[in-house]
């Protein structure tokens, strides 16, 4: 008997991202992007630091995740998105509280912690950032 | 009590997940007649969290809420406390997973608080305490929970996700001040979840009048007397709210008015949050007060005990209320539910993946 267990150390390493969307910043050519880098990939530069990115954005591009890869299957139908956030930065995210039939080109998002997979009865529960439409205030 | 330095609230905030569950679905599942057998509640539907929510992911919203409010860096937070009785983790705190995804971890003391009901302000009362004797400057207070009801149980109408959260800190920065508080507890056995039980058990009409309202009324009175205070002197009271039935009665009891008790009762419409109950109410009365109100909150949690606090609403409120979503925006986006979507939500049933049975 076994469990499909989300390892533990890229859910440690993958913190400042997941949690908190913190990504890096290029000085030399003002690619941004997540997770953070040691070296753009873009231009190579190692000029590049720590950032936070902004916690909204728009909805780019989805899909409706109907047979999901194990580890994920509790929340089908879910939906995954390419979001250009305030400051232009692309992310891939999973979206939240939203009806897959709802979801639109351009829809505004704003970013809210959730769990993304849960390890069976026994296993850790890793959280992460995901997208939900802005708040009607 | 009354700290040495004087303790207020700079930032509030609350959560309640998008979903809800109508009582009579609810009743229908157990084929049960809603009127007959829980339209003595008043409680009408409560909220359900989502696929993907939990009491953490409740708490962290709360407190984004409360920490955009007070206007202060997280990393400035002594203390991040989370009163819940449906911890994500039984052995893990919380507090640890919250501190690091609001940018509070490190320097920081974290622990869960569990006191049925009143874990929440049982953490404001600890906070209140490393606040006033200066050890630390912020602090965050927290009670949330994923109500746990056992399927078909009464407990099951209203037990519902939500909770609040409260940046406390020097009363000269607060938007409303904690000028004192009285906790009153006993051994009485009323509700209890014992180790490796999912759901909780109680005591049925015994967690009436020995429990609720013995603890509540003990503790209120206490407080007005040592405050020189009367009903009349409140503009708002909030107690815990299991149901929509109790916190009006017992307001009546202590002469407090219908105006005084319903800006503040929620539970009617979401449920009983729980941890997250009386908090919530008080979050709901901090988004419409006016400066120099005056606010007596009393918790109540089983097994059992009591915390009141006279609370008064300072200038700063004005400017802070609209840094973050107001509870009534929470409340407005709804989706119904039916029983077998809640059944999945609240971990019902038993997926091939939790047992690794692939």
């Amino acid at each position: 008997m076994w469990a499909f267990n989300p390892s533990i150390p890229p859910i440690k390493r993958e913190m400042p991202s997941r949690y908190r969307l913190e990504g890096f910043e290029c000085h030399d050519c003002g690619f941004r992007s997540l997770p953070p880098r040691q070296v753009c990939p873009r231009c190579g530069s190692r000029n590049v630091s720590r950032v936070r990115l902004p916690r909204r954005g728009r909805v780019l591009q989805h899909a409706v995740v109907h047979s999901a890869p194990r580890g994920y299957e509790f929340y089908t139908p879910y939906v995954l998105a390419l979001i250009e956030l305030e400051d232009g930065t692309r992310i891939f995210s999973q979206l939240t509280d939203v009806d897959p039939e709802e979801v639109t080109q351009g829809m505004e998002v704003e970013a809210v912690l959730r769990k993304v997979r849960v390890g069976g009865h026994g296993g850790p529960v890793a959280y992460g950032l995901k997208f939900r439409p802005v708040l009607e205030r | 009590m009354k700290p040495q330095r004087p303790v207020g609230i700079v930032g509030w905030g609350a959560y309640v997940p998008r979903y809800r569950i109508k009582e009579e679905d609810l009743a229908q599942a157990w084929g049960r007649d809603y009127k007959r057998y829980a339209s003595g509640l008043m409680v009408t539907e409560k909220s359900v969290p989502g696929l993907d929510e939990d009491t953490l992911t409740i708490a962290y919203e709360a407190a984004q809420n409360a920490i955009a409010r007070a206007g202060i860096d997280p990393s400035e937070l002594g203390a991040v406390y989370v009163g819940t009785e449906s911890k994500p983790y039984a052995v893990k705190p919380t507090s640890t997973i919250l501190a690091e995804a609001i940018g509070a971890s490190g320097a920081t003391t974290g622990a869960d608080f569990e006191f049925a009901c009143k874990a929440g302000t049982e953490a404001i009362q600890a906070v209140t305490g490393l606040v006033g004797s200066g050890m630390i400057k912020y602090g965050l207070a927290v009670g949330a929970d994923t109500s746990q009801g056992a399927p078909g149980d009464p407990l099951e109408y209203t037990a519902s996700a939500g909770g609040a959260a409260f940046v406390l800190g020097p009363a000269e920065e607060s938007v409303a001040e904690i000028v004192a508080s009285y906790s009153y507890v006993t051994d009485t056995p009323d509700f209890w979840r014992r180790a490796h039980m999912k759901y909780p058990s109680h005591a049925r009409a015994f967690t009436g009048e020995p429990a609720y309202f013995h603890h509540i009324m003990s503790a209120a009175k206490a407080l007005m007397e040592e405050m020189g205070t009367t009903p009349q002197d409140y503009d708002f009271v909030v107690f815990h709210q299991p149901n929509g039935k109790f916190p009006k009665r017992v307001g009546k009891k202590l002469g407090f008015t219908k105006e005084q008790i319903e800006p503040g009762l929620i539970t009617p419409i979401i449920g009983n949050t729980y941890s997250g109950s009386s908090l919530v109410g008080l979050s709901a009365v901090l988004d419409v007060a006016e400066p120099g109100a005056k606010i007596l909150v009393v918790s109540f949690g089983s097994g059992a005990g009591s915390d009141a606090f006279h609370i008064e609403v300072r200038d700063r409120i004005v400017e802070a209320r609209d840094r973050a979503p107001r509870l009534e925006v929470y409340l407005r986006r709804k989706v119904y539910v039916d029983y077998p979507y809640y059944a999945r939500s609240m971990r019902m049933y038993v997926m091939p993946s939790d047992v690794g049975a692939y």
